[in-house]
């Protein structure tokens, strides 16, 4: 029964319908409407993740909630949204995020508050609907379409240098985009259908996909963002207002990781199998090199956002190592922990990295200039103690503190990695020197000392809206943490199907093809 | 009974170029209600004729058809005719331009196009083209106040007599070499000749792509752009670059499938400069209708791209008509959008006039953000679906270098089209300006709504607008 209600499509348009509702309001004499409209329909998505969430099946591996209908009769695309347990932990957590988001801006934002509740709300749905696609072109209208608001709320509510970073973002990412659209539609020109299951276990040469395989690397490595196509992010994030750098960090670098799992590592085995050397370095790059460049960060924002590349180091790591272990171990058990970590990495940091961009983002709010220096800040501690007992489990689960949602991913992409090079695994653990220097020693001097200035002493602390945004974030930092069981459970099948899928013919020949994911 | 559109055109024209002799000044607002329904009524007709299926009938002793690609064309030259005139109205009201003359003008252009996109033979090509060209530098002209006018009419002129020349010398070389005029006689009797006819296929193609506006011959397009009167750029940028496509498409696929090799090649050249140059050329001006002029040469770009993809691949001149048929569209919502801000008795055609318009009016600042995003291609604008069909034909006839180099022109073009959102969402409005706002009359604001929303919303649900554009294989 709940399984033939289309939720996926009220979860993706709802939003959406909602935003124009939200921009008939107009001007800011109705700001308090835009607020409770944006809220009120956030509040129903998340409640609609609920029956999502009770009526997935977790033992099954294929794609559940189907909706599947002809859109484009020319081009053979259809409007299909179906989720695995990937999606299913991705929707609710884009949903969650939204709310803060939103919840967040009520407060934080004063003008044209319309638009950006509008903005953020379609936003949502976009992104709703890129974890939901099943079928290529809908997935890259979804992936595109989202750029336009993200666009806009950097370039209207972000701070001085806005014009720039908004138009880098874009840039940067529709460069790399639209030589997967290529790809895809190369595919499309294989299989006959754009339904992304068609190109599954396609037999193409080593060379065709070895070209398909970078021209997705392109793509996903510039939403991840990994190691050499980065640069925009420290931009947008620095300038990007507050809820957009939650979205970007909690939501939008994660699709990257989605879209390896779901195009890269199917579709291209081979390649992957092949170029794994190169993802491995240039996570390893991400991990140490981007971490040192974090220490030196004068600007709260920045430093957040070098260690969000970081920590998608991770993630990108924990994805590509898992051809190595399988050629090394002959067993997919091994790579079923290292696939499975990169995937909690990629939860736990939406709720660490998400949390502190909203710290950042309340600190700069009281600050008359809306500085986010460090140097202007300190003994912050002394005038808001609730607001930094929150900061302090946002920077462990940053660093990785065990019973915090950082530690669970790193932890079990460092075990894997042993089994693979004993180097990598060394290399990769640097990040817990590194992620505790730069993460601590900012928390120091922001927070502790004696009061920086008369700005900091006139500081109060969390209003009770606040407080409840950072309530809500703890109990997501300590669930993944300390009770992981849920998401795992909803994720073990699903993970184990991508990684059957995601081997080539030669590797796959050496392990049992049955097998039980505990 | 095949032609009834045009002759009832022509008919209507002389009826109303006669009322219109006796009618008051102040009546003179008859005369636009009879020729929007002129255009109207006409519409109806050439609906009426559209059946899908690929009827071909030639009538007028081989001079005239009506086939797929000649009402399609047709359709969309009447629908964009009636915008662009109802856009035109105020503006040349407030300007005390010649009121009835330019839509009369306008009407006997629209019936160039119309013999043009039917013609069957080089003799009616011909004469359709020349209809079609000489109202349209007159109407450049007749804004006779302003300096840049009568220098983009006087360079439009004499740059539109050379090229149909060339058209008439490559023309010339054809009818000598095969001794025929109709088109499919002519492809039939050129299947023997080889290395004259290619020299009569430049020429005519010279000519062609003059009219389009490509590279190498797209000189003229800025400076008629920006000197024409905008309502003027608007119908420039309509209708005419419809008829041009179908009239360069007939010609080329049912005149020289002979020479295959050689058009292709040579629209290879032409697409990648146009889409190098119109993209590149428009990142440097700040007239923003000299920007569109750039961009729509790199638009003419990319429907080439269809039109070369087209003879090795299912649906290359399909989905080459979905292009230029939406770019039409959404190009003239942007210059109507000029037009409406230019009211007030200033042009006001430089990108810093809309600087924060979010602010001044959300909703037209809205609606150029939707057009603006559609001309780069992002989705779900209907720009993307434009797109994706002629990536769709490259990659089906082997040219997948071709598909990423034009992508890689899409992204430098996206620049442009991202300052102009800049400039009004995240600016705020000048001082001076701030406070003025943009008065939009009802029926302008009907009108550009209509437009923008229809390139969002044909963006989300395509299929009915690619089904009409299907034009089945020559």
């Amino acid at each position: 029964m709940l399984q033939h209600f289309p939720l996926l499509t009220l979860l993706i348009w709802l939003p959406v319908i909602g935003a124009f509702l939200i921009l008939c309001t107009g001007n800011e004499k109705n700001a308090n409407w835009a607020r409770g409209i944006a809220v009120f329909i956030t509040v129903v998505c998340l409640l609609l993740c609920i029956p999502l969430y009770l009526g997935f099946d977790p033992t099954r591996y294929d794609m559940q909630f189907m909706e599947d209908h002809l859109w484009v009769r020319a081009y053979e695309t259809r409007y299909a949204l179906g989720i695995d347990g990937i999606s299913l932990v991705m929707v609710i957590l884009t949903n969650f995020t939204g709310l803060l988001v939103i919840v967040a801006a009520c407060q934080s934002i004063k003008i044209r508050v319309s638009q950006y509740m509008a903005a953020f709300l379609i936003l949502q749905g976009m992104i709703v609907g890129v974890f939901c696609a099943m079928d290529a072109i809908l997935f890259y209208v979804f992936w595109e379409g989202m750029l336009i608001p993200m666009y806009l709320s950097i370039g209207i509510w972000g701070s001085a240098n806005r014009s720039y970073a908004s138009i880098k973002f874009f840039l940067f990412t529709f460069l790399g985009s639209i030589l997967m659209l290529v790809a895809l539609i190369y595919l499309y020109n294989q299989t006959g259908s754009f339904l992304i299951q068609n190109f599954y276990g396609l037999p193409l040469s080593l060379h065709t996909q070895t070209w398909l395989f970078l021209a997705f690397l392109l793509a996903f490595a510039v939403k991840v963002p990994m190691f050499p196509v980065h640069t925009w992010l420290p931009d947008a994030h620095t300038e990007a207002p507050a809820g957009g750098s939650v979205v970007l960090a909690a939501l939008m670098l994660k699709l990257g990781v989605y879209g390896f799992l779901r195009f890269s590592m199917p579709i291209t085995p081979l390649a992957c199998a092949k170029l794994a050397w190169l993802m491995i370095v240039l996570s390893l790059i991400a991990i140490v090199y981007i971490g040192l460049i974090a220490i030196v960060q004068r600007d709260m924002k920045k430093l957040i956002a070098y260690s969000s590349i970081a920590h998608m180091g991770f993630a990108t790591l924990g994805c590509f190592m898992v051809y190595d272990i399988v050629s090394h171990m002959h067993s997919l058990q091994d790579a079923y922990m290292s696939l499975e970590g990169a995937v909690i990495q990629m939860v736990a940091h939406a709720f660490g990295s998400g949390a502190m961009f909203l710290g950042v983002g309340l600190l700069a709010e009281r600050y008359y200039n809306h500085s986010r220096m460090i140097q202007d800040y300190g003994g912050v501690a002394h005038t808001m103690p609730i607001f930094a007992a929150f900061f302090m489990l946002f920077a462990m689960s940053n660093v990785g503190l065990p019973g915090t949602a950082g530690f669970v991913g790193e932890f079990m992409v460092i075990m894997s990695a042993f089994q693979t090079h004993f180097w990598v695994a060394m290399i990769a653990s640097l990040t817990l020197l590194l992620s505790a220097s730069y993460t601590l020693w900012m928390y120091k001097r922001v927070f502790f000392g004696p009061i920086g200035n008369d700005q900091v002493a006139a500081f109060r602390d969390v209003t009770w809206l606040e407080k409840t945004n950072y309530i809500l974030l703890a109990i997501g930092v300590f669930f993944v943490g300390l009770y992981p069981q849920p998401i795992i459970d909803v994720l073990r099948v699903t993970i184990g199907h991508i990684l059957l899928q995601s081997m080539p013919p030669d590797l796959a020949f050496n392990v049992p093809t049955t097998l039980y994911f505990a | 009974m095949s032609a009834v559109p045009e002759i009832f055109i022509l008919c209507m024209v002389c009826i109303i170029l006669g009322v219109d002799a006796f009618l008051p000044r102040r009546l003179s607002v008859i005369t636009y209600y009879l020729i929007q329904a002129t255009l109207a009524a006409a519409l109806v007709f050439t609906s009426l004729q559209f059946s899908g299926a690929a009827t071909l009938t030639v009538s007028f002793s081989g001079h005239y058809v009506l086939d797929d690609l000649a009402v399609i064309s047709k359709i969309f030259i009447y629908l964009f005719g009636i915008f662009a005139f109802i856009y035109a109205r105020e503006y040349i009201e407030a300007r005390k331009i010649a009121i009835s003359e330019y839509y009369l003008l306008g009407l006997f252009s629209i019936l160039g196009m119309s013999i043009m996109v039917s013609a069957y033979s080089f003799l009616s090509i011909y004469l359709g083209l020349e209809l079609l060209s000489l109202p349209l530098y007159a109407m450049v002209a007749m804004n006779k106040d302003s300096e840049h006018a009568t220098e983009a009419a006087m360079k439009y002129f004499i740059l539109g007599a050379l090229a149909s020349g060339m058209l008439l010398y490559g023309i010339s070389i054809i009818y000598g070499i095969t001794g025929e005029l109709e088109l499919t006689k002519v492809g039939a009797a050129l299947s023997t000749f080889n290395l004259v006819a290619v020299m009569g296929l430049i020429f005519v193609m010279a000519g062609l792509i003059f009219k389009f506006g490509a590279v190498p011959f797209h000189m003229w397009v800025p400076d008629v752009y920006q000197g024409a009167a905008t309502p003027t750029t608007l119908f420039i940028a309509s209708a005419p670059k419809v008829a041009a496509f179908a009239i360069t498409l007939r010609i080329l696929a049912q005149a020289m499938p002979s020479l295959q090799v050689y058009w292709i090649q040579i629209l290879m050249v032409i697409a990648i400069l146009s889409m190098f140059f119109g993209n590149l050329l428009a990142i440097a001006q700040n007239n923003i209708k000299r920007m569109f002029a750039y961009s729509s040469i790199a638009h003419i770009g990319y429907t080439l791209l269809g039109i070369l993809a087209g003879p090795n691949s299912t649906q290359g001149y399909s989905a080459a008509m979905f292009y230029i048929a939406t770019y039409v569209l959404v190009a003239a919502g942007g210059f109507a959008i000029i037009t409406i801000m230019s009211r007030q008795g200033v042009e006001l055609d430089k990108l810093d006039d809309y600087r924060g318009l979010n602010a001044r009016n959300p909703w037209l600042a809205f609606m150029m953000l939707l057009l603006l995003f559609s001309m780069a291609g992002v989705p779900p604008m209907v720009g993307f679906f434009a797109k994706l069909g002629l990536l769709e034909a490259l990659v089906q006839a082997k040219l997948v270098w071709l598909a990423v180099l034009a992508l890689i022109f899409a992204i430098i073009g996206s620049y442009y089209y991202l300052r102009v959102v800049m400039l009004m969402y995240f600016e705020e409005p000048d001082e001076s300006v701030a406070q003025v706002p943009v008065v939009v009359s009802s029926s302008m604001m009907a009108a550009i709504s209509l437009n923008g929303v229809a390139a969002l919303l044909i963006g989300l649900l395509p299929s009915f607008f690619i089904d009409i554009c299907r034009i089945s294989a020559m």
